[in-house]
């Protein structure tokens, strides 16, 4: 009953928290503006969202993001040393990272987490091979970073979305 | 305190601005000019708000939502075009 | 404004502009474009967003009415659109490298307006 008004309660409540916090929610009218925009805007625009995999492990989601934080602060610090730092002795590489997992949204997630992380951009989801192409600012060792990628965000979003 | 460290920020800034507009003429591809264009409009809304603490107001904070929004449309459209102009050459 | 909370604005401050011109000494300073890449997507985008935290810092903690957290949403915003940003200018890099390196003669003389929408398969 509740999915035909909301069929996308995720994004609902993205939508109506996000206009909250742009308006400092100073007033009740804005509330309820939040609930009709909230309402309004998924049902727009249900036909451009791909099905994404339900998300069974919420608790596991809030720690992974907290992990994810840190690594972000760490990996800042470690491109920032090798950006102010010689750099001949920066080894830039591609690398091809096998995956896992088989669908096409946890993969952009992935894509875009090893993007915001340690001296690392994805530039291309091969759907066919299931291969992330990254290109890295320092990687001596290919293997080591494919391993790490593996074993610190795929494992955890696979267990986070269940796919 | 704040006000040395607001200082020292709006030098750190400055310089970096310099630095992408070396970027920017330099070039040495479209791809280069662009990405400085997008990191410039970045570090013109971390100006923004700095200042905006500066001068105690919170007038300027949708100027910077509206910087963020509006290069990141421009950045994506600029990469789009280039994908798709070269593809139809 | 407590003497705790202005130190820590200041500290964000300081430290968001640092990643800044970290980010963009990366952009004017690596020699190859997917290297540059590289400073700009996370520093900058890391430096920023301390920025805006000190911001919504120092509006909590000024503002008589309460807290301030509106500065959030162009964190957020920075944080999913960086990646986004990143990957596509990498793509558009990768192609005109592609399509500049094998430097083929026109096999036909060029027609302006047949423009052929030979799409990639992701691409749109």
């Amino acid at each position: 009953m509740i999915r035909t008004v909301m069929p996308r309660p995720g994004l609902s409540l993205t939508v109506f928290v996000l206009w909250a916090v742009i308006t400092n929610a100073a007033s009740l009218g804005q509330l309820v503006l939040g609930v009709v925009l909230a309402i309004v805007i998924p049902l727009l625009t249900r036909s451009f969202w791909p099905d994404p995999p339900r998300l069974v492990r919420p608790w596991r989601a809030l720690r992974f993001m907290g992990v994810f934080a840190l690594d972000i602060v760490t990996a800042n610090w470690r491109v920032g040393r090798q950006v102010i730092g010689p750099l001949h002795r920066l080894s830039p590489a591609f690398v091809e990272v096998p995956l896992d997992l088989r669908d096409p949204f946890i993969a952009t997630l992935l894509g875009s987490i090893v993007s915001l992380t340690p001296g690392t951009v994805s530039l291309h989801v091969d759907q066919q091979r299931w291969v992330l192409l990254v290109h890295a600012l320092d990687a001596p060792d290919p293997q080591a970073l494919v391993d790490e990628i593996k074993e610190r965000y795929e494992r955890a979003l696979k267990e986070m979305f269940a796919c | 305190m704040l006000n040395a460290a607001i200082e020292i920020a709006f030098i750190l800034i400055g310089a970096a601005l310099a630095l992408n507009l070396y970027r920017l003429i330099v070039g040495p591809d479209t791809t280069d000019r662009i990405l400085a264009l997008d990191t410039l409009g970045i570090n013109c809304i971390a100006l923004l708000v700095l200042y905006g603490i500066s001068s105690r107001s919170t007038a300027y904070f949708e100027a910077a939502l509206l910087l963020a929004l509006l290069g990141f449309v421009g950045t994506v459209a600029l990469c789009k075009f280039l994908l798709r102009g070269d593809i139809s050459e | 404004m407590s003497a705790a909370s202005e130190f820590l604005i200041s500290a964000l401050i300081v430290l968001g502009a640092l990643f800044v011109l970290l980010g963009s000494i990366g952009l004017a300073r690596l020699p190859d474009f997917l290297m540059r890449l590289h400073g700009p997507t996370k520093a900058t985008t890391m430096g920023v967003g301390s920025v805006l935290l000190a911001s919504a810092v120092f509006f909590s903690t000024t503002d008589p009415v309460g807290i301030s957290l509106h500065e959030l949403a162009p964190l957020f915003f920075l944080f999913i659109t960086a990646p986004i940003t990143a990957y596509l200018l990498g793509k558009a890099a990768m192609h005109r490298k592609s399509a500049a390196r094998p430097a083929k003669p026109p096999a036909a003389p060029p027609r302006v307006s047949t423009n052929r929408q030979q799409g990639t398969a992701d691409d749109g």
